[in-house]
C-alpha cells in the first residue's frame, strides 16, 4: 500500500517552516513542496501563510498551484487545511493591496478587518478565545481556548458553512470548514498546546 | 477577547544572550537557544530574537540560531538584526521566524519598509525605534548602529503610519536594563499618535509596570532584565495585569498538557 502523503504547500512567502516543525514535533511525515506532482500525489493538504492576499494569488497562479490544488479538492475531494492567508485564500476574493482572486472554494471574500471601524488596532495580533459548536477539528480542546492571531483582513463567507468564532470589535470567522475544506485564520503552529492538538486532529483525520 | 501580550526580549551579540544597560553595559546571559527553550516551557505568549550588533557589523543575525530556537518554539517568535532585503527576510521566516524586526534599515532605506509590507503583509513587519533623551529632555531617534538620523519621533511615527508596519517597538535607550520602570509618557505618546499596535520596551523593574504600561496605552510589554536577573516571570507579570482587570492568557496547568 502507498503511504499516505500529508504535504505543506510553500509559495515561498510564508511560516512554512514552523508549520512543519510542528509537524516535525507531532511525529506527522509530510512534505515541503511547491512542487505540482507532489500536490497531485499528496492525500493531504496544509496550505500554510504569511503575506499579503494579492501576492499570494498572483504566485500560485502562475505557479500553476491554483489549478492543481482546486482539482485535488473539489474532483479528489482530498482535504485541505488553509492556516491565516492560507485560509483567507480559499475565498472567491481578495482585497488586500488591490482585488485579487483566491481559489474560490468558499464563496465569500477576504476584506479590511471590521474591527477598523470599531476603531481598534490593526493588525489584530495576540491571543484571542475561538468559540465553536460541533467542530471535529478541534475535538479534545476546550470550547473558549486561545489560539494566536495575526492578520488584518478577515474572511466573511457568503455561502452557508461552519464556522468558529472570535471577537475582536465584532464576532468573525476564526476557522471555517465546508466539507473537505477547512481552515483556520490564526495560527495553530504558534498557538502552544491546544495548537499542537488542533494539527494532530486534522493529521489523524478529526474533523 | 483579545488578551495583552508579555513578550521576553532575547538580545544577542552573534551568538550569545547578552543584557545591555542603556545600550552600554553588557552582561552574558548565556545561550540563546537554552533560553528560547526555558520560555516556551514557560508557555510565553510570544518571544522576541534580536542581534543588536548584526548591523553594526554588517552581517545578518545566525540563522542557524533561529532555526534551533524556532525548533521547539511553538509560539510566535519576532527576529530582527541585520536584515534589509526581502530576501533575508525569507531566509529568516524560513528558518523559523514569524515576524520580522527591522530597525538600522529604516534609517539607511526607508523605503525597503513599504517593499516588505507589500510581499509579507503588514503583520509580519515589526518597525523597532530606539528613543533617547537629549540634553533638554526631548526624546529623539537613536541609531544603535550609528546611523544618521535625520528624523523626528514624530516625523518617523507618520512614516512608519504610512508604511503601514504591523507594530511599533518603542524602546527607551535611557532606560534599557535600569529597572526603573518603562518611560510611560513616551508610551502614552507613540500609542496615541497612531493605531498600529505598540510594544513598549526598556526598563520593565516588576509586573506592576507591565500593567502601566498596557493602562498607558501600548498593546504589548516586553522586557529582558526582569526575566534575566529576578524571580520574576511572564506569568507573574500576567498574574498582575490580571489582578488590574487586563485581559491576559493565564492558562491552567491541565490546559499544557499535551
Amino acid at each position: 500500500m502507498q503511504k499516505k502523503l500529508i504535504t505543506v504547500i510553500d509559495v515561498n512567502i510564508g511560516n512554512v517552516n514552523s508549520v512543519s516543525k510542528a509537524l516535525n514535533y507531532l511525529k506527522v511525515d509530510h512534505k515541503v513542496t511547491n512542487n505540482l506532482d507532489d500536490i497531485l500525489e499528496s492525500d493531504k493538504i496544509i496550505f500554510p501563510g504569511v503575506g499579503s492576499f494579492y501576492e499570494a494569488s498572483k504566485r500560485i497562479k502562475a505557479s500553476g498551484i491554483k489549478d492543481v490544488l482546486k482539482k485535488r479538492v473539489l474532483e479528489d475531494k482530498i482535504p485541505i487545511l488553509g492556516i491565516c492567508l492560507g485560509m483567507q485564500l480559499l475565498a472567491t476574493t481578495g482585497e488586500e493591496v488591490k482585488k485579487s482572486e483566491g481559489l474560490d472554494l468558499i464563496k465569500g471574500k477576504v476584506a479590511i478587518h471590521r474591527a477598523s471601524k470599531e476603531g481598534l488596532r490593526l493588525p489584530h495580533i495576540g491571543w484571542n478565545d475561538v468559540t465553536f459548536k460541533d467542530f471535529k477539528l478541534f475535538d479534545s480542546i476546550k470550547n473558549g481556548s486561545c489560539f494566536y492571531f495575526v492578520h488584518s483582513y478577515e474572511m466573511i463567507p457568503s455561502e452557508e458553512v461552519k464556522v468558529a468564532y472570535t471577537n475582536y470589535g465584532v464576532d468573525y470567522v476564526a476557522a471555517i470548514q465546508k466539507d473537505n475544506i477547512l481552515g483556520v485564520q490564526f495560527h495553530p503552529e504558534k498557538s502552544q498546546h491546544v495548537g499542537l492538538r488542533l494539527l494532530k486532529n486534522y493529521c489523524e483525520g478529526k474533523f | 477577547m483579545l488578551r495583552y501580550r508579555v513578550i521576553p526580549l532575547v538580545l544577542l551579540d552573534g551568538y550569545s544572550v547578552v543584557k545591555t544597560i542603556q545600550f552600554d553595559i553588557r552582561r552574558n546571559q548565556g545561550n540563546p537557544i537554552v533560553v528560547s527553550r526555558i520560555y516556551n516551557s514557560r508557555n510565553v505568549d510570544e518571544l522576541m530574537l534580536l542581534d543588536i550588533d548584526a548591523s553594526k557589523e554588517d552581517r545578518g543575525i545566525d540563522l542557524h540560531t533561529v532555526d534551533a530556537a524556532s525548533s521547539e518554539c511553538f509560539m510566535p517568535l519576532t527576529v530582527g538584526g541585520g536584515l534589509k532585503t526581502c530576501e533575508d527576510i525569507t531566509k529568516a521566516l524560513k528558518a523559523g521566524a514569524d515576524k520580522i524586526s527591522l530597525n538600522t534599515i529604516i534609517f539607511d532605506k526607508p523605503e525597503f519598509l513599504k517593499e516588505a509590507v507589500s510581499v509579507f503583509g503588514s503583520q509580519c513587519i515589526v518597525a523597532s525605534i530606539d528613543i533617547k533623551k537629549n540634553e533638554i529632555g526631548e526624546w529623539e531617534l537613536f541609531s544603535h548602529s550609528n546611523r544618521n538620523v535625520n528624523m523626528s519621533l514624530d516625523e518617523m511615527l507618520d512614516f512608519l503610519i504610512k508604511s503601514d508596519v504591523g507594530e511599533i517597538l518603542v524602546n527607551s535607550v535611557d532606560l534599557d536594563g535600569t529597572m526603573s520602570g518603562y518611560d510611560l509618557d513616551l508610551i502614552e505618546h507613540v500609542s496615541s499618535a497612531t493605531n498600529i499596535p505598540v510594544i513598549a520596551a526598556g526598563g520593565a523593574s516588576g509586573p506592576n509596570d507591565c500593567s502601566r504600561a498596557i493602562t498607558t496605552g501600548a498593546s504589548a510589554v516586553s522586557a529582558a532584565s526582569i526575566f534575566h536577573f529576578t524571580s520574576y516571570t511572564p506569568r507573574t507579570c500576567k498574574e498582575d495585569m490580571d489582578k488590574h482587570g487586563i485581559p491576559t492568557r493565564l492558562l491552567d496547568i491541565e490546559d499544557t498538557k499535551f
